[in-house]
């Protein structure tokens, strides 16, 4: 005789090793503690900061002024019929988008190891919540952004529409590297040395401060950085096409965003489960 | 009979203590992987790796609208268990199955941000425990009722008193609907008014409720009055399980360590004086940790005078968990000899029920030379008819140990 137990729903079981049954269900269960996360982020981020708003104008102005004396005056890198600042402009929107996503993605354990190691929810929340802050910075940017590039370029074709593909590249990018990162600090704190690093380094190898099509003969190389086509696809959304996009450097960074963010996943939940007793 | 709602098998936990991995900083953590690397190259090992077990197959069952303590010395494995139960922490071994929704509540104001005010925190603070957003904005008022802190609402909580933190931390994690709650050492906080509420909403959930409380506690009184039944826990195994008073006889029979451990003094104490030891005991000579309301007990401190002393005197404090001190005791100053001494402490009063921290103090002249948190000693039971046990928080009761000292 064979008799099937009928799992009650309201029934949990713990076993070694059997966490992940109800782990994408979970996942979806605690979307609501993921938006309150989320919205506790961006409101202490504007509430602390005594410049609030200022801030998300000021960084950026200054950064374009300093990009623009360097590569379009001391460079001389050619800005083609637009203003050079504008260039830089627009190479920077993506890139402050990506680079406080993965800095909020990489540092998001180790920020709340406080809820970690106390309450259990899907980790995973941690690191996607993050994204949150930094979208709502580029939301304000952009917002700052669109009339400037409307006064000395036009307005924007048809191409403005597919600027949330992009967005949403930046976005995959930044948390399948973010996720590789913050398990990895949970383990070994001298990884949150790492993502400063490579910040820096980045934004010389990502064309924020020139446009790759002025540099054909390194447009493959800088192709291999999924930035690349980021950066330039988000020119190319802002400024109606008038900078070219190299459909290959999408089509790359399109497939490294996917690999990041499936290798990301699977290491993050490799590590999961040890978090709250190594954090 | 319903099924548990608990039901625990086999249940054990291992940590591996890796000895010398800090990873905190950069430079350490360099530092120890070329260490390892240049071991594992030259000798083909690595760092010694220590196992641990926080628990060992432990089972036990739980049926609904059961209250239950677990109790047990600090590294008995309590809070690991409530850990794996709450699902933060993964079971080595074991299984255990939980019917119906489980709330936990480890600590008071899990992810309370200080610059959010109390009406913000109270969402963000539910949601972290289970909530929904609906369900917290109908139980919003209670929340606030409960917490009384209505005034101030709309103030971030980095500007609240402790207390009022933890009333509205606490008020939130009362109103779960939770059909299983598992709590830790929460009411280790906050005012004795506001404990009693604490406790008596506890006791509400569970009785008038049906649901099932599991609650870890140093406070034995509040395990006397809130649970039924208890476990009992000792290195990470289950001792016994039982009718809550015979757990606590049982607990408190074997808690107490013979000698209190006493932290090694600094080079100046050295020089001069400074407590060697420490042991409470019952009148008997038996080691006690647990003392029953209206019960005597004595403390022995000893101590060495690296050179003599005039006006030589030893004091003993308890105070009690809300931080009064309720009672002080002393020796008649006396000029000491350079040596090793002992004094013994008897107690006489009877105190309230509650938990006490035992200070030692050494002075001369009038000047303090060691002033030392040395014990803790949990008074427990009925407080009994006939007389009034001191309360803490009355007052200070100067002097009325019988004291001695003999030298080594």
């Amino acid at each position: 005789m064979t008799t099937s137990r009928i799992e009650d729903p309201g029934e949990l079981v713990i076993e070694a090793g059997r966490a992940e049954r109800h782990y994408w269900r979970d996942l979806w269960r605690y979307r609501e503690l993921a938006g309150f996360l989320a919205w506790r982020d961006i409101k202490v981020r504007y509430k602390q900061a005594v410049l609030g708003i200022a801030w998300a104008v000021v960084q950026p102005a200054v950064q374009t002024l300093l990009l623009t004396f360097v590569f379009g005056k001391l460079a001389k890198m050619p800005a083609g019929d637009l203003p050079y600042p504008l260039i830089v402009l627009c190479g920077l929107l993506p890139w402050q988008l990506f680079t406080s996503a993965f800095n909020g993605a990489g540092n998001s354990l180790v920020g709340n190891s406080h809820l970690i190691s106390k309450v259990y929810f899907p980790r995973l929340i941690v690191p996607i919540s993050s994204l949150a802050v930094a979208l709502v910075d580029f939301g304000i940017m952009l917002v700052l952004t669109v009339p400037i590039v409307v006064i000395f370029a036009g307005l924007p074709g048809w191409q403005i529409l597919l600027l949330p593909l992009f967005v949403l590249l930046a976005l995959v990018i930044a948390l399948g590297a973010g996720l590789w990162i913050t398990a990895l600090t949970v383990r070994f704190r001298d990884f949150r040395f790492i993502t400063p690093f490579i910040l820096q380094i980045g934004m010389f190898v990502t064309p924020v401060g020139y446009r790759t099509d002025s540099l054909p003969n390194w447009r493959d190389l800088l192709a291999l950085n999924p930035l690349s086509g980021v950066v330039d696809g988000v020119r190319w959304c802002l400024l109606g096409g008038r900078t070219g996009l190299y459909l290959p450097g999408v089509g790359l960074a399109v497939l490294t965003a996917i690999f990041l963010l499936i290798t990301g996943v699977w290491y993050f939940r490799r590590t999961e489960r040890q978090f709250a007793d190594i954090i | 009979m319903s099924l548990p709602s608990i039901e625990v098998s086999g249940l054990s936990k291992r940590y591996v203590l890796e000895h010398e991995s800090r990873h905190d900083n950069l430079r350490d953590s360099l530092h120890h992987t070329a260490r390892k690397l240049w071991r594992r190259a030259r000798w083909g090992t690595s760092f010694e790796k220590e196992e641990f077990w926080a628990l060992r197959d432990v089972s036990f069952s739980v049926q609904p609208g059961d209250v239950v303590g677990i109790i047990g010395r600090n590294g008995a494995g309590k809070s690991t268990l409530l850990k794996i139960l709450s699902r933060i922490t993964e079971p080595t071994a074991g299984r255990i199955t939980l019917r119906g929704r489980v709330a936990s509540l480890l600590e008071v104001g899990t992810g309370f941000h200080p610059e959010l005010s109390g009406r913000e925190n109270i969402y963000l603070n539910g949601a972290i425990l289970g909530m929904s957003r609906v369900e917290i904005r109908r139980k919003f008022d209670e929340i606030v009722a409960f917490a009384e802190v209505e005034r101030f609402l709309d103030t971030p909580v980095k500007r609240y008193s402790s207390g009022m933190y933890v009333r509205l931390a606490f008020a939130v994690a009362a109103h779960l609907e939770p059909e299983i709650l598992i709590v830790d050492e929460v009411l280790a906080v906050g005012d004795i008014a506001f404990q009693k509420k604490c406790l008596g909403k506890m006791q509400d959930v569970a009785r008038n409720e049906g649901r099932t409380v599991l609650f870890v506690s140093h406070n034995l009184n509040a395990v006397r009055q809130l649970c039924s039944t208890a476990l009992f826990l000792a290195n990470g195994c289950v001792q016994a399980a039982g009718p809550v008073g015979r757990m606590l006889d049982l607990y408190m029979q074997t808690a107490a360590p013979a000698s209190l451990s006493v932290p090694a003094p600094s080079d100046d104490l050295r020089q001069c004086a400074h407590v060697t030891s420490m042991a409470i005991e019952t009148m008997e000579g038996r080691p006690l940790a647990v003392a029953q309301v209206g019960q005597p007990w004595r403390a022995r401190v000893g101590f060495r005078l690296a050179r003599p002393y005039e006006k030589f005197v030893v004091a003993l404090g308890l105070v009690s968990t809300d931080g009064v001190a309720v009672q002080t005791a002393w020796m008649p100053p006396a000029d000491l000899a350079a040596g090793d001494y002992e004094a013994v402490f008897e107690q006489t009063l009877a105190l309230q029920a509650g938990g006490y921290t035992l200070v030692v103090g050494l002075s001369a002249n009038d000047q303090s030379i060691q002033q030392l948190e040395i014990a803790r000693l949990d008074i427990t039971g009925e407080n009994p008819c006939g007389y009034y046990p001191i309360t803490a928080g009355v007052g200070i009761v100067l002097n009325s140990m019988t004291t001695s000292r003999r030298k080594i």
